[in-house]
């Protein structure tokens, strides 16, 4: 008798430990949980002078040269996006259309050469999406007219844009997105280090997948992005971090969200990213890594910034 | 003396003493270095390994060690392998003893050498006896070779109930034979590259590379390499699992050509790639693959028909519960089909599925998407050839009753669990966004770490029983010292 209770009981023991293994993992995280706000006293608006000059590029560290060109100091954040979306629309620049049967923003995009390569699809003139209108976790409201960062993110950097959305808004305020070799540059300067801070890498300087930084929890939404220009050698609160900047003063070159770069290959129809991201370990943070997608992909772990 | 000397005896003079090192050498690389990623890192646990060995880690030298590691623990693997078959397959003593002792020394060179160039410092003199490691096993393949020629009279069937030729040719030893030909010479395949790459630390991860249009020749070929070194360690552990369990009769007959024609046209396939034959490459591999996993089934069918038959011989009219008891009272034999046919689930399945829809949906994907697919896909089946050999293990070390119940069923369920949560891992683009799928990453991270970690625990367990009883002065390993797997095919 003592037995079978024995037994039955690990039966409803095993069964309630499986009913909380998919309660725990089918559990619908909030995506819009309050999020800490901090003033990072890096402006958003700020360029950085990136001088003319060979430097060390790729994994393999091959000589290669750019020619000299500014980049802005952080990722483009919510705040000037959102302002430049709400102009973009009442201009007529950008429409309220769809993609794949779902509201966006969309605009024109000039299109790009076909090579007919395998695995290439064709990129044609014509309007493409720049932002998504219906996903939970993008970090603005739209009410129609007006686009508005929601509360909190207004110096994140602006993630759920798509490759397009990128191109126009640096097209728009007269740069263009980066080339990867000046991306490259920028994050790493010219002696070659793997990181924009110089070998090694810790928590304390950037925001990647479980980094442990206050905007993070791994038990329910995992990790959000962090505001620009966040890891400076602040102390905020009880969370002290590094400066991240790059040799030329540039900041988030490493982790928080990847950044599209501008450059174009023959037979691809993919677009580069750089830098990794709150979602990625920290090898995806070394400056030569590279990732790729669609340019109509957007993700709460992509965003950008421009050059001119 | 006499102690050390015995001890040494067994466990580099007898298969099963050999085949416990080659284990213990991979248990031990695992634990270390499954420390340095993945929940391990998230944890910190990583950060005081390395201090603690006093590693240097390189952050542009990731790839390179990465692939070294690799390469460490598949030399393992394929000198496990080897032993089965030196053990299992008639050979002439000298080459048994020569090809023994070349891969021995060679993966011990390639382990320790390869993984202190890796990640102790680029100490040239340890590379050097790495690529001399290398060299070794390669040698030792083409005298494993040597030893296998199926056209020897010696080794023609005497029993017409194993596939054969009218000349009575053995065409399982051929099956054999095919695929040790073919891993020589697709070590050669990688062996290349690996010259070309290594010289500069031109490294890379085929999984980086695979978006772009244009490849070079050496970057095909070691993409070609890495897969057909890994399904022909597939394709050399279910012969070896034929043969343990005495596959026979008339499905034995259909797949050991079967086998031959799949593992030749697979490898043909794949070499193909560098060829002009590339832009049909896949389509060759398709068809190579096809009727060796086909071989697999009949295995698979044989086996299970086997069990079902010897589990229920007792039994007059035996229903469909007592046939599914006797398919499932040795988890160690029905084990390794159950693997294959598992992997269909986690591996080819996954495979083909991508294949089919890689345009439409998978390149959608950002690039580290796929790569988690295809790494993931991978290490799964690197992961099933494991446990195969580790069941095949249990009954070589004569494990019965509860305990052989206990370890089965936990290899089985164990490792099947984490798979699963793999497999799952690897698709979740299709049914969950990046933002909402982190309460769905930790409960498949969870399952992934039991599974495994309750795995390596077990494997650990039966490491230190092993090592307790070599301190006995009559203990298991000096029965063992005698034995040879041979003896010990299924009636």
């Amino acid at each position: 008798m003592r037995q079978q209770i024995f037994a039955t009981d690990k039966r409803i023991f095993g069964w309630l430990l499986l009913a909380a293994f998919l309660l725990v993992s089918c559990a619908k995280p909030n995506l819009d949980a309050p999020i800490p706000t901090y003033e990072t006293g890096i402006n958003p608006n700020a360029w950085a002078q990136v001088p003319a000059g060979e430097f060390l590029f790729g994994q393999h560290e091959s000589v290669e040269t750019t020619e000299a060109f500014e980049m802005m100091v952080t990722d483009v954040t919510v705040s000037q996006y959102t302002a430049w979306l709400t102009e973009a629309l009442a201009s007529g620049a950008v429409r309220v259309g769809e993609f794949n049967g779902k509201p966006a923003i969309v605009g024109f995009y000039p299109g790009d050469k076909f090579h007919g390569v395998k695995h290439e699809e064709r990129i044609d003139p014509g309007d493409w999406i720049f932002i998504p209108l219906d996903d939970p976790a993008s970090r603005f409201n739209f009410d129609g007219k007006t686009f508005a960062p929601k509360p909190g993110y207004e110096n994140h950097p602006m993630t759920n844009v798509t490759w397009f959305g990128a191109w126009a808004y640096c097209n728009t305020i007269g740069g263009r997105l980066p080339t990867e070799m000046e991306w490259e540059k920028a994050a790493r300067g010219s002696d070659g280090r793997p990181f924009p801070w110089g070998e090694e890498i810790t928590r304390e300087h950037a925001n990647f997948y479980a980094s442990r930084d206050p905007f993070e929890d791994m038990s329910s939404f995992g990790s959000r992005t962090s505001p620009v220009g966040f890891y400076n050698g602040k102390t905020y609160d009880e969370y002290t971090t590094l400066n991240n900047a790059s040799p030329y003063g540039i900041y988030d070159m490493a982790g928080n969200v990847w950044q599209w770069t501008g450059s174009i290959y023959e037979g691809m129809h993919y677009r580069f990213m750089r830098g990794g991201s709150k979602d990625t370990y920290e090898m995806d943070l070394r400056a030569w890594v590279r990732n790729n997608a669609t340019p109509t992909y957007f993700s709460p772990g992509v965003g950008f910034r421009c050059v001119r | 003396m006499a102690f050390l000397q015995d001890r040494f005896k067994y466990l580099f003079g007898s298969t099963k003493g050999l085949i416990l090192v080659a284990i213990a050498m991979i248990s031990i690389e695992t634990a270390i270095w499954g420390m340095l990623s993945g929940p391990m890192a998230e944890m910190g646990v990583r950060e005081v390994v390395v201090r603690m060995l006093g590693m240097k880690l390189v952050q542009a030298e990731r790839e390179g060690r990465i692939i070294i590691l690799y390469h460490s623990i598949a030399m393992a693997v394929v000198a496990i392998e080897t032993y089965m078959i030196l053990g299992l397959l008639k050979v002439k003593p000298f080459y048994k003893t020569a090809v023994t002792a070349l891969i021995t020394v060679g993966y011990w060179l390639a382990m320790i050498f390869g993984m202190g160039f890796a990640y102790f410092g680029r100490n040239w003199a340890f590379h050097g006896l790495y690529i001399t490691g290398l060299s070794l096993i390669f040698f030792a393949g083409v005298l494993l070779c040597i030893a296998l020629w199926p056209w020897n009279k010696e080794y023609y069937v005497a029993d017409r109930e194993y596939a054969h030729l009218k000349s009575g040719l053995d065409l399982e030893r051929a099956a054999f034979f095919a695929t040790a030909v073919t891993t020589v010479l697709s070590a050669l395949f990688g062996a290349v590259p690996g010259s070309y790459f290594g010289n500069g630390f031109e490294t890379f991860l085929a999984e980086n590379i695979i978006r772009l249009p244009h490849k070079t020749t050496m970057e095909y070929s070691v993409i070609g390499h890495l897969h057909i070194m890994l399904a022909l360690i597939c394709i050399m552990i279910t012969l070896i699992i034929g043969r343990w369990l005495n596959f026979k009769g008339l499905m034995h007959k259909i797949a050991m050509p079967l086998m031959i024609l799949g593992t030749i046209v697979l490898n043909l396939g794949v070499w193909g790639v560098v060829t002009p034959l590339e832009p049909i490459a896949h389509m060759i591999i398709y068809v190579g693959a096809t009727p060796s996993m086909l071989a697999a089934l009949l295995l698979l069918i044989w086996s299970w028909n086997k069990l079902i038959k010897d589990g229920t011989a007792h039994i007059q009219k035996p229903g469909l519960g007592d046939k599914f008891a006797a398919l499932l009272r040795d988890p160690l034999k029905f084990g390794p089909t159950w693997q294959m046919l598992f992997m269909n689930f986690t591996t080819s399945g996954i495979g083909i599925f991508m294949a089919i829809k890689l345009d439409e949906i998978f390149r959608v994907w950002p690039a580290r998407e796929e790569r988690i697919e295809l790494t993931g896909h991978w290490h799964v089946l690197s992961a099933i050839v494991a446990t195969i050999i580790l069941m095949y293990y249990g009954d070589m070390i004569g494990l019965k009753g509860k305990i052989r119940q206990w370890y089965g069923w936990a290899i089985i369920i164990l490792s099947d669990i984490a798979f699963a949560a793999v497999t799952v891992f690897e698709m979740k683009r299709l049914f969950i966004s990046e933002a909402e799928q982190q309460p769905l990453v930790n409960g498949l991270m969870y399952a992934i770490d039991f599974g495994l970690g309750s795995l390596l625990v077990l494997l650990a367990i039966v490491m230190v029983w092993r090592l307790v009883d070599l301190f006995k002065h009559k203990g298991r390993w000096s029965e063992e010292m005698g034995q040879e797997l041979s003896q010990e095919v299924a009636k």
